[in-house]
């Protein structure tokens, strides 16, 4: 088995009906991974741009990114090499957790407390995804009821 | 100027020359086939089925060249052509497939005849389009022929529900496309190229490695030229049968798992690839860590994605073959023929060793003199289809083709029942030449309703089946790595071929001998009337050489040697 790494890749796609189906049919059809996807428009423009994680090998990749260009909407693909990355989380915690504990954490991973409630209180983090990985496991101690992670986003340096 | 969509997608059919419209009707597409009713510029061809409105687009298509076009009402009436949008897909064919919809309002409502048919065909399709204005239609048809046709072709399938075909809107052709995520590259790098020829120039045993897409880019005269030019030996693939004439000095034969066994030493042997529109198949390369394995690779492809796809290619080029070839015959004044010769020699001496050939041994007449025979007596005047199995592998092997677009088959999706109603296109786009379809006992009756559109629109397609009375292809893999386990290939209960034929109004024949071939050929050619040759060959014959599922080409299982009586 040749090695699988862990790729970024980025599509700006024509804002169109079923684009997206387009891509996550490739990738279900041709049996790539997708670990998580993230889709926005981009202002001001009919595109849309994608970002998507995924592993293979290097040849897996090569063909991940030539089978995506060749869809007839897909305007421009680039497999990161040297990338800034970012993913949020927000994470819900009980009220009686140590609130002072949480926001000083958060701060640490570029969060803060953004919601206090009278049961819960919900925190928010955006950092590298693989510190994201390293705060959940932290704050694994203040008992999180939910945790969502929005997948990553990235930008060419 | 204002019109209908119905009349929109006649006139856009007209603008781009369509003069033939292989369809069936139904619900959702009558709005179109009322127009198609008031219209006389395009002949409508009503098939039997839908499948087989589509194969015998695809079947004009690759005749001709030119896009072949479908219709086909919503529902049922797109399912049944999904075998074809794939089949299409998987060979290339530029088609464009016209469906009708239920009704905007209803969409997503599960409603009579209501099918997700953009969601089915997306994966079978170069591109789809579902329209939902006909203020669009004028684009969509106009991208829909120009994708279908231009970089690697390939399917398009457009969409049109109910009330956008009655809807009235403004209808230019005359726009411009502006495509500006699809930008094909036709021109290939030309420092890549000089570095190719640079490679051929100093490899001692290079072998040129002729695919499929040099038909599709109408390239195989200037192939022929280079080759000619260079003297350097060429194996074809399945799909490129016709590039080389049958009888040229430097083709040795198709290579694969039924081809020959020169074809595949000399892949094996080579010190040089020259890929020039060949996609590394599978059914090709038999196990890849061993395919061509001392060998440098120069690839020439106008898919990116098929390049370094399975195998790593050294000299990579991105461009339309027949660019590319021109570009290297440009720069081909530099190899001498003559430096090729022990190494066509060579591969000679492997053609010596084991030809290509069979042994006539049996009562019952063989496949192959079938195949053969037909090539003696027409040669160049035919056309040829087929079906699926090893009908079809013989006469890839044993057929003398003299002429790219001679030869039509389903290689990718190996699609029974696509020779018949594919004969019939093939006959639509080239009435000049005989439309042969050789076909099994087993495929002829995956699309044999077709008799009944070749006898009203006079396609005079003959049918020859090679009747062993097994679904033979199966039951060959059966007898060899399945201990003869015949699980569910027999067919000795089948139909009377003859009064099926005539029950539609052709004609029919059983043959057992040379001589009755002969004057059953000889018959339906002079009455030009749609027909069925049944042919009782050797029930047991296999295809050989052959290399098994995932074994190396140097490995063939070989045809037995016998003393000549
Ligand atoms: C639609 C479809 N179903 C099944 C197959 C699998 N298959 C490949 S060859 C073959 C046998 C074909 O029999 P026949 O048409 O009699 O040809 P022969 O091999 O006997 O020449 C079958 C069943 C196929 N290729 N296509
Ligand atoms: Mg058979």
């Amino acid at each position: 088995m040749e090695k699988s790494e862990r790729r970024v890749i980025s599509v700006i796609v024509v804002n169109e009906a079923s684009v997206l189906s387009r891509i996550t049919d490739l990738f279900s059809g041709r049996g790539y991974n997708i670990t998580s996807l993230t889709v926005a428009p981009i202002p001001e423009s009919k595109y849309s741009r994608l970002t998507i994680v995924t592993s293979g090998s290097v040849r897996v990749i090569e063909q991940i990114t030539k089978q995506l260009h060749k869809l007839i909407p897909v305007l421009r693909v680039y497999e990161h090499a040297d990338l800034v990355e970012k993913e949020m989380a927000l994470i819900k915690f009980p009220a009686s957790e140590n609130i002072t504990d949480i926001a000083t954490l958060c701060s640490a991973y570029n969060g803060k407390i953004v919601n206090v409630g009278d049961n819960i209180i919900i925190a928010m983090v955006a950092d590298e995804p693989k510190r994201v990985d390293n705060f959940l496991k932290i704050i694994n101690k203040y008992n999180p009821k939910e945790i969502v992670r929005s997948g990553a986003v990235a930008l060419e340096r | 100027m204002q019109i209908s969509g119905a009349q929109m997608v006649i006139e856009a059919l007209i603008a781009e020359g369509v003069d033939t419209v292989f369809g069936y009707p139904g619900g959702a597409i009558m709005n179109i086939y009322d127009e198609i009713y008031k219209q006389d510029k395009f002949e409508h061809i009503l098939t039997r089925h839908e499948q087989a409105a589509v194969h015998a687009a695809e079947g004009y298509s690759k005749a001709s060249g030119k896009v072949g076009v479908a219709m086909i009402t919503s529902g049922p009436g797109f399912t049944n052509a999904v075998t074809g949008l794939a089949d299409a897909y998987m060979d290339s064919i530029p088609i464009v497939v016209i469906s009708g919809q239920v009704p905007m309002s209803l969409i997503g409502t599960d409603a009579f005849q209501e099918i997700d048919a953009v969601g089915i065909s997306r994966s079978c399709t170069k591109h789809n389009y579902l329209v939902t204005d006909a203020k669009d239609l004028a684009r969509i048809l106009k991208e829909a022929f120009y994708i279908a046709s231009s970089g690697r072709p390939g399917p398009v399938h457009v969409d049109i529900p109910k009330d956008v075909t009655a809807q009235i809107a403004n209808f230019d052709y005359s726009i411009e496309l502006d495509l500006e995520t699809y930008k094909p590259h036709t021109k290939g790098n030309p420092r890549q190229i000089k570095k190719a020829m640079e490679a051929i120039a100093k490899a001692k045993r290079p072998l040129f490695y002729l695919g499929g897409g040099i038909i599709n880019s109408n390239a195989a005269y200037e192939v022929r030229d280079l080759v000619h030019a260079t003297g350097i030996p060429a194996v074809e693939t399945f799909m490129a049968r016709g590039t080389l004439s049958h009888d040229d000095e430097y083709l040795i034969s198709m290579l694969g798992m039924h081809g020959s066994y020169a074809a595949n030493m000399a892949m094996s042997e080579t010190d040089l690839v020259i890929g020039l529109g060949a996609r590394f198949d599978d059914r090709v390369t038999g196990k890849l860590s061993e395919f061509a394995k001392n060998a440098g690779v120069i690839h020439v492809d106008i898919d990116p994605a098929s390049i370094s796809k399975l195998v790593n290619a050294d000299y990579p080029i991105v461009g339309d073959v027949k660019n590319v070839v021109e570009e290297m015959l440009r720069l081909s004044s530099n190899i001498n023929p003559l430096k090729y010769a022990s190494w066509r020699d060579t591969i000679k001496n492997f053609d010596t060793l084991h030809p290509l050939t069979y042994h006539e041994d049996t009562d019952r007449l063989k496949p192959q003199w079938v195949i053969q025979r037909v090539g003696e007596l027409l040669g160049d005047d035919a056309n040829i289809s087929t079906d699926v199995g090893q009908h079809q592998m013989w006469t890839a092997q044993f057929y003398p083709f003299t002429r790219p677009r001679q030869w039509i088959s389903s290689g990718g999706l190996g699609t029974m029942g696509f020779g018949f109603p594919a004969a019939m296109g093939v006959k639509a786009a080239s009435p000049d030449k005989v439309s042969i379809n050789i076909t099994g006992d087993g495929s002829i009756l995956m699309n044999c309703q077709e008799l009944m559109t070749a006898v009203e629109k006079k396609l005079p397609v003959i049918n020859i089946i090679l009747n062993n009375n097994y679904l033979g292809m199966v039951r060959q893999w059966q007898t060899l790595f399945y201990d003869k386990r015949h699980s569910e290939t027999d067919l000795s209960v089948q139909p009377d071929f003859v009064k099926l034929a005539e029950a539609f109004g052709g004609i029919g024949y059983r043959v057992t001998t040379k001589d009755e071939f002969d004057a059953a050929l000889k018959d339906a050619i002079e009455k030009n009337i749609v027909t069925f040759i049944d042919v009782v060959v050797e029930r047991l014959e296999n295809v050989m050489p052959m290399v098994p599922s995932g074994g190396s080409l140097f490995n063939m299982m070989l045809l037995e040697k016998k003393e000549k009586k």
